[in-house]
């Protein structure tokens, strides 16, 4: 499948020999940032721009100065170029498309040699990328929508400390959704009373509790004895059930050495999991990965902040290139949207974020938003976590939109029901089983989901209650990062 | 109390139709369907007996349940569960695992608090019957 518009197909003017380094201002495609007839290679990094150029900038000397600007580039010529293999050292945009429907948005394919690149380095692959480029003065808005990352790249990196399929194994659990609950009130509970619903979510059927991404050691609750209660309350349920069960403690913290601490810690308490928020940074995560894979643990990513830049389609980064740097980097679990829940998430375009964090390889299909093919050559799959405005009434919606390897966590939908925390919890967990039940069954159970879940409510009070109180909440809101190319309305080229 | 391992533990006991079906939901993915028993739940005892190999060779719902039959009739007063391996290359693991038998009486675990330095604790999770030998734990039939 190709895209559905035609490239636009300026000829290359890449000035060559002595004339190249002549002093003074050169347009970036002359400087051979522009080479339309350059063909990848396997090993190079690719990256898919959406550019918005001023009015009046041609749009491939915006993609060529994107390229210059994310690579070997500055404003003017400069004779030090001629001192390296500068050929092999730039970036080359290849290759420019009209967004569809958009007017004045271009698709700008870019390869980076990977002698540019360190190997293992979130943070040297992003300092290139989007180190400079996002401030460029002649663009009105740029966004990284995907990047194709080499198989001689991936294999620097460590990937997940756990893995799915670890995690599955550790825990004991097969064939279904993890359930969790993020604990509610955010913040303003003491150490006591948080543990209190950490144990009823989990005896009542929860494999998990979450700490939310701002609870890290405030005056109302100093994190050691957040730590001591919650293991207080995950030990309790785990007698109380015969099942193993565990809490994100969040070791986020304002310096490594702190967080280092708490985790070890959550470790010595004999903590199977631990959690960091998004905005400690992309070295910060990778040291944190390396700890987990050190002393067992797991690993739970907060994406908290990623909206001031995923969200709006014209500039910024798509998640689904946070999703590849994470899943190198190396968390085991990472928020990757509900569809159906009270955030962010158009259906195709949230299924391509799943993809990237579970499948082996991703297939190019531009209608969930992923341009290229990506091969993850045995890298650990990424649990995605859909959290945020989700309820027991919606979980046949849930299971076809999320499928199987996900945690679903209920936090409202499990401490709001009307019977208490463990109801709320029971609710869910009777919930989810009758619906994975009636699916390998091969009932048709998106469509019969509403009497799924009543013949289950009938042997579950609790589950009752859940769908006479929320039965009818939805966040029926339109999506703003939505795919460009609709499957149906694609032309043939 | 109710040992909730596995996929379906609040749902009611499944009836052997029930599991029939999720055996043949387990044949059509191609994964191996296997069995194993127990008479110690804890929860990280992760090694249960084998009831055989796991049937790899076995592509017949109706053959696995008169296994599970025979595994029932041997161990009847041990909890018994069923789950299947998916060989696929980055998974070769279990894929769907659930209880089809339990003990008529599930006494359950004592949870043991060891104070040590500071206000920490050290927990030991201890089923109840393993208080007695292997065997002789639920019922009369060891």
């Amino acid at each position: 499948m190709d895209t559905p518009n035609p490239n636009i197909t300026d000829e290359a003017q890449t000035v060559r020999g002595k004339a190249r380094y002549k002093s003074g201002v050169l347009e970036y495609r002359k400087m051979g940032y522009w080479e339309p007839d350059y063909e990848p290679k396997t090993t190079d990094v690719i990256a898919l721009f959406r550019i918005t150029p001023q009015d009046g900038v041609d749009p491939v000397e915006a993609a060529a100065a994107v390229a210059g600007e994310s690579s070997t580039a500055t404003w003017t010529v400069v004779w030090t170029d001629r001192l390296t293999a500068c050929e092999k050292y730039r970036a080359k945009a290849y290759r420019v498309d009209p967004v569809p429907n958009a007017p004045g948005q271009y698709f700008a394919y870019i390869a980076y040699d990977l002698a540019l690149f360190e190997p293992g380095s979130i943070a040297n692959l992003t300092a290139s990328i989007i180190g400079n480029v996002f401030g460029f003065k002649p663009l009105k808005a740029l966004r990284l929508e995907d990047m194709r990352l080499p198989v001689a790249y991936v294999k620097t990196f460590d990937g997940p400390a756990t893995g799915i399929v670890v995690e599955r194994e550790r825990l004991d659990k097969f064939g279904r959704p993890l359930l969790g609950a993020t604990v509610k009130p955010k913040l303003g509970l003491s150490g006591r009373n948080y543990g209190r619903v950490v144990y009823e979510a989990l005896k009542g059927g929860l494999d998990f509790t979450k700490d939310d991404e701002n609870i890290n050691s405030q005056p109302f609750m100093h994190w050691r004895d957040r730590f001591l209660y919650c293991m207080e309350a995950v030990n309790k349920a785990q007698a109380a059930t015969g099942e193993v069960k565990g809490t994100y403690l969040n070791v986020t913290a304002g310096t490594m050495e702190d967080m280092y601490e708490r985790a070890a810690f959550a470790h010595e308490l004999g903590s199977s999991i631990i959690m960091i928020d998004l905005v400690i940074g992309y070295t910060a995560i990778q040291s944190m990965s390396k700890w987990a894979r050190r002393h067992d643990m797991i690993l739970h990513l907060h994406r908290a902040g990623h909206g001031t830049y995923t969200r709006h389609k014209t500039h910024g980064v798509s998640f689904r290139v946070i999703s590849k740097w994470m899943r190198l980097a190396g968390v085991d679990h990472i928020h990757a949207g509900t569809v159906v829940g009270k955030l962010e998430g158009d259906p195709l375009t949230t299924r391509g974020f799943y993809d990237i964090l579970r499948e082996d390889y991703n297939e190019t299909r531009y209608e969930h938003g992923i341009f290229f093919d990506q091969d993850w050559a045995g890298t650990r799959k990424v649990m995605p976590v859909a959290s945020g405005g989700i309820h027991a009434g919606q979980m046949h919606q849930l299971l076809h939109h999320l499928g199987e390897d996900v945690v679903l966590q209920f936090g409202g939908g499990t401490i709001g029901h009307p019977q208490g925390i463990a109801a709320g919890a029971m609710a869910n967990r009777v919930a989810l089983e009758a619906m994975i039940l009636a699916r390998n069954e091969g009932r048709d159970y998106l469509a019969e989901g509403p009497q799924i879940l009543n013949d289950a409510a009938r042997h579950c009070l609790p589950l009752r209650q859940a769908l006479d109180t929320w039965g009818e909440v939805s966040f029926n809101y339109a999506s703003t990062d939505t795919p460009d190319f609709v499957p149906t309305a694609m032309p043939a080229y | 109390m109710r040992l909730t391992q596995g996929c379906f533990s609040f749902l009611p006991d499944l009836t052997d139709e029930q599991i029939s079906r999720q055996i043949q939901y387990c044949l059509d993915k191609g994964w191996a369907v296997n069995l194993e028993y127990t008479d110690d739940p804890h929860p990280r005892n992760t090694y249960w007996e084998m009831w055989g190999l796991p049937m790899f060779d076995i592509r017949d719902a109706k053959a696995i349940m008169s296994e599970l039959a025979e595994c029932r009739r041997i161990h009847d007063d041990c909890y018994i569960r069923l789950s299947a391996f998916d060989a696929t290359h980055t998974w070769e693991s279990l894929r769907i695992s659930f209880i089809v038998q339990r003990p008529r009486d599930e006494p359950g675990f004592m949870l043991t608090r060891a104070e040590a330095a500071g206000r920490t604790l050290r927990y030991e999770t201890r089923a109840y019957v393993v208080q007695k030998p292997e065997g002789a734990r639920y019922g009369n039939s060891g």
